[in-house]
């Protein structure tokens, strides 16, 4: 194998593996530190930085750092990434010093965002400071889009949205609440210099099945009855609530109806438990407030008496899978099951919707009736008009809008500016010896044995009787230093100097995951199997280097390595050394632009 | 040294042996010696041999005596007996035990200092006995200790770190060891664990006294230029006559060898030394030869490592004294008193 290029950026971004796997690149390990040594406002902004909402995010996030967590290949259970942020947003001191000041002149150009949510929130971070007017159009009254309106009180209460989006629109946002964006003709003829579509995917999908349009009164869309609930439009539901659908919002919706008077509630899925869209905690949360979910279950019919439902039929499947291994539901051969209920919550998907893009506006659609939206630069068709959330790709979560909304400013900037936006910035990276002394490092390099810690939740009897009473209480500071402690500092990276090296074997017989070889140099998969431990996960790279006396060469497989540091306390001459790899994703202003040679 | 202990953590995809240890069973606490110690490759050599010979921890007695090399047993299988004795006097307690109870396994831990100076005479009469023991010295030239005197094994004309040239001949234990009778003799290198694994492995299983002669660089006081026992200096100067591979049990060899390059020894246990020969002409089973050779090798600068010389059918102090095959510490009242007309019948015999 050729000698790991350790000064490309992207070589040790994936050994930091819930930095990588986070849509945001969040430097994670980064605040985790920080958190455990008590600086939660210094955590708060390197998350705000990167992510723009730390507190909505510490309870709602999708977490795709989690089952990237290093501790997951080491131990079993991932640090708790998603819980610790919510400490840093719950014990931070006063930050709104510390947010970006206000540009000190306009730049003159107009941005209109169409929709208030985590995506155009983003785009507006990232623009208003360095000088464009922003405007934002929302049709709801407060800024936060689904945040706001979809995910449950119980989960996120009101004053964590109001405070972080609050920080988005002091910055000098121009907030049009209330006002609903009809037709991207007339938005566009008002000569705006760019406009970011960040609209969601609004509508939840129909069950079109007999008995729909009988017992409608008692059939609600999922996320339509979500926000009537957050909106308070709407305080009760039946005793027996029957749940279709096994996404978060079939979650969300059967935890909402067990605080509004729902007695029985009950999950129904087509599919098996395992292979549910919600996320294992949602499912672990529903079943904790005693509500079952039954699966391979499809729904066959809507039963009613005199224009009431009364309950749901299902026919029962199993799963069958064909040669090319894809699934099948067919039917198990069992009776129908009839399952008695008072309402009936359909939560089996969302779509995006654009009723208001007329087709001849000059933005081109797919099949699908999705804009066509480059992946990288969130431009549309259209090269004023940039999509970003849910509203570019369908469906996912708000980190990734997050992600979206960074990305689609940097088009912007660059745009306006008069630069190729197919051009991206290269991440900001820097790498630093956190050597202290002879065996003091900047970091905490003993490893914690411990198992993850549980969140402390409210006593369910309180928790049912008030759906605005949050579930969670969060860690306490005693419990966020221990679960801080699990973290394995990913991002200080073991960085090898070949010429330094004696060969005396001390870093590879010290090293407690069997993760250093010395041997002769090969082939990447026949050298992963004389490893002295095998390297058989192939998704995790080989840190190669030679140059050593013997015509040997140094192998370290990064798959399981505690970054404990014991083979550079080990090494007698400095050769393995401890260096913090900080990743910060370029975000729009001038670092994302190309440099221009001054005139000398 | 370092002050942390190695996490107990280990790669999901470690090996486990017969009894279903892995090798980081056989550890002990984390080691004190200075960073890059070749005594701490020993260690994770004499860890690796136990695991791959399914050793049950129980069954080692681990003794030393005073030195850095007599420290290092506490950071191998902490889970085993050990004695760290008196300077130089680890071959006779560990005679006193082998005697006691032959049913255990011997590691004679000890270094230069304490076999070649302090405990020559001990060294000496534990291999003249024969005691079933595998007996490694790791040898560094040097007093660690004490910042860094030549010891006994130190070369003539070597360099101290200080740039005094060493006036006094040197003890080779590898050759002394062989003409005082030892049954196993061999020498090897801590920054190569290919050849030394296997080496230890042999002399585990051999029955009789087997010696194991190790260069192992003093990172701190041995490791400059002129000296005769710096990592890079052995790496020249390294004449492997052979190189080992053993086979446990009664297992039929199935590597391929070619043929006339390899040598099969079997062991007293039932296991097999597969000897593959670097040099064509070296005969590991001629005391003599083996003799010459190493001080033929030694006036040109070599250092010859590999089996240096394994005796066929070699016996031990147990053997020839004829004791019983019971461990004399299991031995019960009844059996050491048996009684009056026992003791008439010998008194008997006598007259």
């Amino acid at each position: 194998m050729k000698n790991t290029d350790i000064s490309d950026p992207q070589y040790f971004h994936k050994v930091v593996d819930c930095q990588y796997a986070c849509p945001a690149h969040t430097p994670v390990p980064e605040y985790i530190r920080m958190i455990a040594a008590g600086r939660y406002g210094d955590a708060y902004m390197v998350n705000w930085k990167s992510n723009v909402f730390p507190g909505i995010l510490g309870r709602t996030c999708d977490r795709p750092c989690e089952p990237a967590c290093r501790r997951v290949r080491v131990e079993e259970e991932p640090v708790a990434i998603c819980r610790l942020k919510r400490v840093a947003a719950d014990f931070k001191e006063d930050v709104t010093a510390r947010m970006p000041k206000p540009a000190a002149r306009r730049n003159g150009k107009r941005v209109a965002l169409v929709g208030g949510g985590p995506a155009s929130l983003t785009v507006a971070r990232d623009l208003v400071p360095l000088g464009y007017s922003v405007t934002v159009f929302d049709a709801d009254a407060k800024a936060g889009g689904m945040i706001r309106t979809q995910i449950p009180k119980f989960r996120l209460p009101d004053s964590v949205i109001d405070e972080e989006t609050d920080y988005v629109l002091n910055l000098g946002v121009d907030f049009r609440g209330g006002q609903r964006i009809e037709s991207m003709k007339a938005l566009l003829a008002q000569d705006w210099d760019a406009i970011f579509v960040g609209t969601g995917a609004p509508r939840g999908r129909d069950l079109d099945i007999p008995g729909r349009k009988e017992a409608a009164a008692n059939i609600h869309i999922g996320i339509d009855w979500l926000s009537s609930v957050s909106f308070g439009h709407i305080s009760k539901i039946g005793r027996r609530v029957i749940v279709l659908g096994g996404g978060n919002t079939a979650m969300d919706c059967c935890r909402s109806s067990r605080r509004l008077g729902g007695e029985e509630v009950q999950v129904v899925v087509r599919s098996g438990f395992d292979e549910m869209k919600a996320s294992p905690w949602e499912k672990e949360d529903a079943q904790h407030e005693g509500i079952p979910i039954h699966n391979f279950l499809v729904p066959k019919e809507f039963t009613h008496e005199n224009g009431k439902l009364t309950g749901v039929i299902f026919e029962k499947v199993k799963a069958e899978f064909d040669a090319k291994g894809r699934r099948k539901l067919v039917n198990a051969g069992e009776p129908d099951q009839h399952f008695p209920c008072d309402d009936v919550l359909v939560a089996v998907g969302q779509e995006n919707a654009f009723p208001w893009i007329e087709r001849d506006a000059g933005i081109d659609f797919d099949e699908w009736n999705m804009p066509k939206v480059d992946e990288k630069t969130f431009q549309s068709s259209n090269p004023r008009v940039f999509f970003g959330g849910d509203a570019a790709f369908g469906p996912k979560n708000i980190i990734w809008a997050v992600a979206h909304g960074h990305e689609a400013a940097v088009s912007i900037d660059k745009m306006l500016n008069g630069e190729d936006i197919t051009q991206r910035p290269l991440p900001a990276v820097e790498v630093m010896s956190q050597k202290m002394g002879i065996h003091e490092w900047s970091y905490d390099n003993e490893i914690d044995l411990d198992k993850r810690y549980k969140v402390p939740h409210r006593d369910l009897g309180i928790a049912l009787k008030d759906i605005k009473s949050e579930v969670e209480l969060g860690f306490d500071v005693e419990l966020a230093l221990k679960e801080a402690g699990r973290c394995l500092n990913c991002d200080v990276q073991t960085v090898f100097n070949a010429p330094l090296c004696i060969e005396c074997d001390a870093c590879v017989d010290i090293c407690p995951m069997d993760c250093i070889t010395f041997t002769q140099n090969g082939e990447e998969t026949e050298l992963r199997t004389r490893l002295t431990a095998p390297a058989k996960n192939l998704a995790q790279a080989l840190y190669v280097q030679d140059g050593l006396k013997t015509g040997r060469a140094m192998i370290k497989d990064e798959d399981v390595c505690l970054h404990c540091g014991l083979c550079a306390e080990r090494c007698p001459t400095g050769a393995w050394d401890m260096q913090k790899y900080l990743l910060e994703v370029t975000h729009a202003g001038s670092s994302c632009r190309t440099p221009r040679r001054s005139a000398a | 040294m370092t002050y942390l202990a190695k996490p107990k953590f280990h790669h999901p995809g470690l090996p486990k042996n017969d009894l279903g240890y892995t090798h980081r069973d056989y550890e002990g606490t984390v080691s004190t010696l200075c960073a890059g110690c070749g005594h701490d490759s020993i260690t994770a050599a004499i860890i690796q041999a136990c695991f791959e010979l399914s050793i049950e921890p129980h069954r080692v007695a681990k003794i030393s005596g005073i030195g850095c090399s007599s420290k290092t047993p506490t950071y191998f299988l902490g889970n085993s007996h050990g004695f760290n004795s008196v300077h130089g006097r680890m071959p006779s307690v560990l005679t006193g035990a082998n005697l006691a109870n032959r049913d255990l396994i011997y590691l004679g831990v000890s270094g230069d200092g304490d076999s070649a100076s302090i405990g020559f005479g001990q060294f000496a009469h534990a291999l003249r006995r024969g005691v079933n023991m595998a007996y490694i010295v790791e040898n560094n030239g040097v007093y660690g200790l004490t910042k860094g005197q030549f010891s006994a094994t130190a070369d003539r004309g070597s360099k101290s770190k200080r740039g005094v040239t060493n006036t006094d001949n040197s003890i080779d234990l590898a050759a002394i060891a062989l003409q005082l009778g030892a049954s196993f003799v061999a020498r090897s290198f801590s920054g190569d664990k290919q050849q030394l694994v296997p080496i230890i492995k042999a002399a585990i299983a051999h029955k009789g006294a087997a010696f194991i002669d190790v260069i192992s660089p003093c990172v701190a006081f041995n490791n400059h230029a002129g000296s005769t026992k710096s990592f890079d200096f052995v790496r020249e100067h390294n004449e492997a006559v052979n190189r080992l591979d053993v086979i446990s049990g009664r297992m039929p060899i199935e590597v391929q060898y070619e043929p006339g390059k390899v040598e099969i020894v079997e062991q007293h246990d039932g296991s097999t030394i597969a000897l593959r020969k670097l040099d064509a002409d070296y005969q590991v089973h001629d005391r003599a030869a083996a003799q010459a050779f190493l001080q033929h090798h030694a006036a040109k600068g070599q250092i010859v490592t590999g089996l240096l010389y394994v005796e066929k059918d070699a016996d031990d102090l147990h053997g020839h004294l004829h004791t019983v095959d019971t461990p004399l510490n299991a031995l019960n009242e009844k059996e050491l008193c048996p009684g009056q007309s026992a003791l008439d019948k010998f008194n008997a015999s006598m007259r």
